[in-house]
């Protein structure tokens, strides 16, 4: 005979534990579900340096979350890197013109994409490809510009 | 030379006697869940038991991770980082195991002895003339109330050591952080991934401990060195499985 | 049958009239031979002792009748059925017609008193609760052990244990009740009390019981026809009175209780004058 107070333990134990669960997806790794939701739509960017983007990575418009990057490859003719992105449909309206910059949460933060939006009056729809883009800021690249150009100064 | 060829040969042997153990115990586990009153009554003595020496040990881990993960951190003026040191740590690596390694102390050894004394006193025995598979109505519960229990007590574990009992603690009211970016970090960095990936951790964890268990236990000798020797190597076997297991799945998750 | 000689004594059990019977048993434990080709029949509605030296196997013998355990060799029948050729499910119905009682009982540690009994009846019955209490009670009643129905195993000595695992083994009517050693340990008024029970139960309910003991005025007094078993055979068999009188040197002093005779009082050693002259030299 199991007893009432033994049931009423191992029921507790049980919800806790889903309550933990629940705790850690929603509190700690905040269920983010724009961009990943089943409506969106699709588009590419090719750059020529990614830096330290990932798949599952932000797309913001003006800071706002309003995508992620789903794939990362290597186009095969011009070399450069095809970023796979989705886009909430309720930004459907984005300028065809639009260009995006792969940019820096702080110094050494995460790095996301930014669009900036133009001013084309069509659209991007499913499948567009952006064409203006601009690469991530690599560390060492650009301290060793900053050296030529204090060379170059000084004669 | 020839002692060291018998004892590979003995441990060969109990690995494949292991094997064969486990699927009888995994093709007895639907019976065990047409017995809910005994699985609850195992639940019990396995999750519930556990429960506060998982809560206490989770709160200091988080303590004392968020306080030598803030003297490394303020070195580089990143400790507004903490939070995310605290959360990853625990979520990915030391939440499952250690719960894990608790468990298999706590209840994996009483589990082994429970067993062993079963089978010592003839009990299970008796089960079998009374024409009862003691697989089905004492192992099989008792492997499927682990299972059921480490993923849950991981999670509770996990809660503790980040949460208000453990590192936000230490790391927001004692040492200063910021609440508003101890959270904001955690949730910029922990992905819905790592949360399933550590449910899947610990829940392998729990099948290595049960298993490891209920086979020293079912297969101590019938006599109260045999039950005892069962016991320690329960503690010593299950300890190395999920360290060696945690390394194996560390290098499958996070390529 | 008509062709063979007849049997000795009228009370020995054939194939028959037998509702376990035994024959040509093999079984080796490791390198050790337990059984060397053993015949054993048990009558219906009767009791049969199995006694033997410790160390003969004798609780092999319920394993091997109990399916427990394979024999090497031999075929174990049960009402006609050999034991050994069923597949698990056939085994496991035909137990339910056996109830075993264990050297020490073996209740479940975990269950009350009333719950051990019960437990046949909630594993293999949908009874409803109260015929469940009812049926329980009644063989509570039986073995003097009703008021101890709430009682937790740890908390009744080994004579009390001893009864609540027989109540349990025939809780369920079962036709063969099989003793391990029900009397090792026990004080003379439990002793009287378990003897009382396995000569009464047996008759009441129509039971045939094989009592394994080594206790031989006890197990005797009891017991209809009795098999000595040593040496991996059958030495001696016959109903209490003919075993009285057997010939064979080795039951004699089994049955008698004699310190030296076939079984010598030392273990195998050099003459002791050679051992102790060694000493001497040295």
């Amino acid at each position: 005979m199991v007893n009432r107070s033994l049931e009423v333990l191992v029921g507790f134990f049980i919800c806790l534990g889903i309550a933990a669960i629940f705790v850690l997806t929603f509190r700690v790794a905040s269920l983010d579900t724009v961009g990943s939701g089943t409506d969106t739509y699709r588009i590419t960017g090719q750059f020529q340096n990614i830096g330290g983007l990932k798949q599952g990575s932000a797309v913001t418009l003006a800071g706002v979350r309003i995508g992620r990057v789903t794939q990362i490859s290597i186009d095969p003719h011009t070399f450069q890197a095809t970023v796979h992105m989705t886009i909430d449909r309720q930004y459907d309206n984005l300028p065809e013109d639009s260009s995006a910059s792969i940019l820096t949460a702080g110094l050494l933060g995460e790095q996301y994409i930014g669009l900036t939006p133009g001013g084309m009056p069509e659209p991007l729809t499913d499948g567009s490809e952006l064409m203006l883009t601009q690469s991530a800021l690599v560390l060492e690249n650009l301290i060793g510009q900053f050296l030529s150009n204090m060379a170059t100064q000084q004669e | 030379m020839n002692t060291l060829l018998t004892t590979l040969t003995a441990v060969f042997a109990g690995i494949g006697r292991a094997q064969f153990f486990l699927i009888n115990v995994l093709a007895a586990l639907p019976a065990a869940l047409t017995r809910p009153r005994i699985l609850a009554q195992q639940v019990h003595s396995v999750g519930v038991m556990s429960l506060i020496i998982v809560v206490l040990s989770g709160s200091f881990v988080g303590m004392v991770l968020a306080l030598q993960g803030f003297r490394t951190l303020v070195r580089f003026g990143a400790e507004e980082s903490l939070g995310v040191f605290v959360a990853l740590v625990i979520v990915r690596e030391l939440g499952p195991v250690v719960t894990a390694l608790l468990v298999a102390g706590r209840a994996g050894s009483a589990l082994a002895a429970e067993i062993g004394l079963m089978k010592a006193t003839d009990q299970l025995s008796a089960m079998e003339m009374m024409a009862t598979d003691p697989l089905k109505r004492v192992i099989a519960p008792r492997f499927l109330a682990m299972l059921i229990s480490m993923p849950l007590l991981s999670a509770i574990f996990s809660v503790m050591a980040i949460g208000i009992a453990g590192g936000h603690a230490v790391g927001v009211s004692l040492l200063g952080v910021d609440d508003g970016s101890y959270w904001g970090q955690i949730r910029a960095s922990v992905e819905v991934q790592d949360i399933v990936d550590s449910l899947i951790k610990s829940t392998l964890f729990g099948f290595a401990v049960a298993w490891i268990a209920v086979y020293q236990g079912y297969h101590a000798a019938p006599t109260s060195e045999g039950v005892s020797r069962a016991t320690t190597s329960t503690v010593v076997l299950s300890s190395l499985a999920i360290l060696a297991l945690d390394f194996v799945l560390t290098a499958f998750m996070f390529r | 049958m008509s062709t063979q000689p007849p049997p000795p004594d009228p009370a020995t059990p054939t194939a028959d009239t037998s509702l376990v019977s035994v024959r040509g048993l093999h079984f080796s434990h490791g390198q050790r031979v337990i059984y060397d080709g053993v015949d054993i029949d048990i009558a219906r509605g009767k009791v049969t002792a199995i006694m033997g030296p410790s160390g003969t196997g004798k609780t092999t013998l319920l394993r091997l009748i109990g399916g427990q355990w394979r024999p090497g060799r031999g075929t174990v029948a049960f009402d006609g059925v050999n034991v050994h050729a069923l597949r698990r499910k056939p085994l496991y119905a035909l137990r339910r017609r056996m109830g075993m009682l264990f050297q020490h009982g073996a209740l479940l540690t975990d269950l009350n008193v009333f719950e051990n009994v019960a437990f046949p009846l909630r594993e293999h019955s949908d009874l409803p609760e109260a015929l469940i209490r009812d049926l329980v009670l009644l063989k509570l009643d039986a073995v003097g052990l009703r008021g101890a129905a709430d009682l937790m195993p740890e908390s009744l000595s080994g004579g009390m244990a001893r009864r609540v695992a027989l109540a349990r083994a025939v809780v369920f009517d079962p036709d063969l009740v099989m003793y391990d050693e029900p009397f090792t340990g026990q004080d003379p008024i439990s002793m009287g009390v378990l003897m009382r029970l396995i000569r009464d139960l047996n008759n009441a309910l129509g039971l045939t019981s094989i009592v394994v003991s080594h206790d031989v005025d006890e197990v005797l007094s009891i017991a209809d026809y009795a098999y000595i078993v040593a040496g991996g055979k059958v030495i001696a068999a016959g109903t209490p009175d003919a075993l009285a009188h057997t010939e064979d040197p080795l039951a004699r002093q089994f049955l008698r209780g004699e310190a030296d005779g076939p079984v010598r009082f030392h273990y195998p050693a050099p003459a002791l004058a050679e051992s102790l002259g060694g000493l001497r030299t040295s």
